[in-house]
């Protein structure tokens, strides 16, 4: 049986991930997406998958964004 | 193509698409029901045979060994590409950041951020290491300990001290330190082979005590180069991007 946990939790990860799509701006969408991964990082935890919560809040949360950002500044470096 | 021609293709397919998907749904084992013999196997096996509490690792760098030594160099390959394709760039542009930025009004990092990131790089460096060094006995890895610690030398940038942050991974040692790690993990493979036994087979004492730090062989070994790996792959790729990417104050060079 699903615990009310995780289907609040699965909710909110479709939720977060519609947010991620519709943001248009990509620095706001770096944001929205590091959000993401920590609703997906809890959501693991409530499906008793502590090794998975692990690497999706290093790489969802963290890694991910990080490297998003730094293209972005990239991309707009070379844009001016 | 028309639009409408092209919203028919989408709906004809889009439909096949549903009705398929449905149709695999209903075939799905129900919520929470596992069928399989294998993950009961490895449960019941695991502890007594490598005397690794973390099964996940346990399946990871013992069972899977050889599925991880993959993964291992996707990622060690992928840090490679970016780093010579961003070195190429590198060397194609003979202007540097300094000399771009200098009508640029760039904000000097605030107290306050300095004060919080440079709290926060102790503690940091303490969990990646823990949980790169205890794959064993807990739910951790190489894999997340090594981004965590990568993470700290992020800090040290973030706290405004690029010339440090690039003083503490010069690109070549971290390139090189890289390459140890994932060459470790294989060499610890070929050391079983030495031994007559099959590659990655688990050739150190388990230790008396299931869960104890120094249990468990070749498991928490494996993990901590996969740490030592990642997290000079990470570095390695968050200094190339920093390096042209961001800008340089002078006062830091």
């Amino acid at each position: 049986m699903m615990t009310a946990l995780q289907v609040t939790l699965l909710v909110l990860v479709a939720a977060g991930a519609t947010a991620v799509v519709l943001t248009r701006d990509p620095i706001r969408q770096v944001v929205s997406v590091s959000i993401y991964g920590l609703l997906l990082a809890v959501l693991f935890m409530a499906f008793q998958a502590p090794d998975v919560t692990l690497s999706e809040l290093t790489v969802g949360a963290v890694a991910l964004p990080l490297l998003l950002l730094l293209t972005l500044a990239k991309v707009r470096k070379q844009e001016e | 193509m028309t639009p409408r021609q092209r919203r028919w293709i989408f709906l004809v397919a889009g439909g096949g698409f549903l009705a398929f998907y449905l149709w695999g749904l209903i075939g799905l084992p129900g919520f929470g029901n596992y069928p399989g013999p294998y993950g009961d196997i490895i449960n019941a096996i695991a502890v007594p045979q490598t005397h690794a509490t973390g099964v996940v690792s346990a399946v990871n760098f013992e069972y899977r060994a050889f599925d991880t030594l993959g993964e291992e160099f996707i990622l060690f390959i992928a840090a490679t590409g970016v780093a010579t394709v961003l070195r190429h760039l590198r060397e194609e542009r003979d202007t540097s950041a300094v000399d771009e930025a200098k009508n640029r009004d760039v904000p000097a990092t605030s107290d306050a951020i300095a004060m919080v990131t440079l709290a926060f790089i102790g503690p940091t460096i303490v969990v990646g290491w823990y949980l790169a060094s205890h794959a064993q006995t807990s739910p951790s890895g190489g894999f997340q300990g090594g981004i965590v610690l990568a993470t700290a030398f992020v800090l040290v940038y973030l706290a405004g001290q690029f010339i440090v942050f690039k003083r503490l991974s010069p690109i070549a040692l971290t390139d090189a330190i890289e390459a140890i790690g994932a060459g470790s993990f294989a060499a610890v493979g070929i050391a079983a082979l030495a031994l007559g036994a099959a590659y990655l087979t688990n050739i150190l004492p388990l230790g008396s005590t299931p869960g104890a730090v120094n249990s468990a062989g070749t498991i928490a070994l494996i993990s901590f180069f996969v740490g030592v790996e990642v997290a000079a792959a990470f570095i390695l790729i968050i200094g190339e991007l920093l390096e042209q990417t961001l800008i340089v104050r002078e006062g830091d060079r």
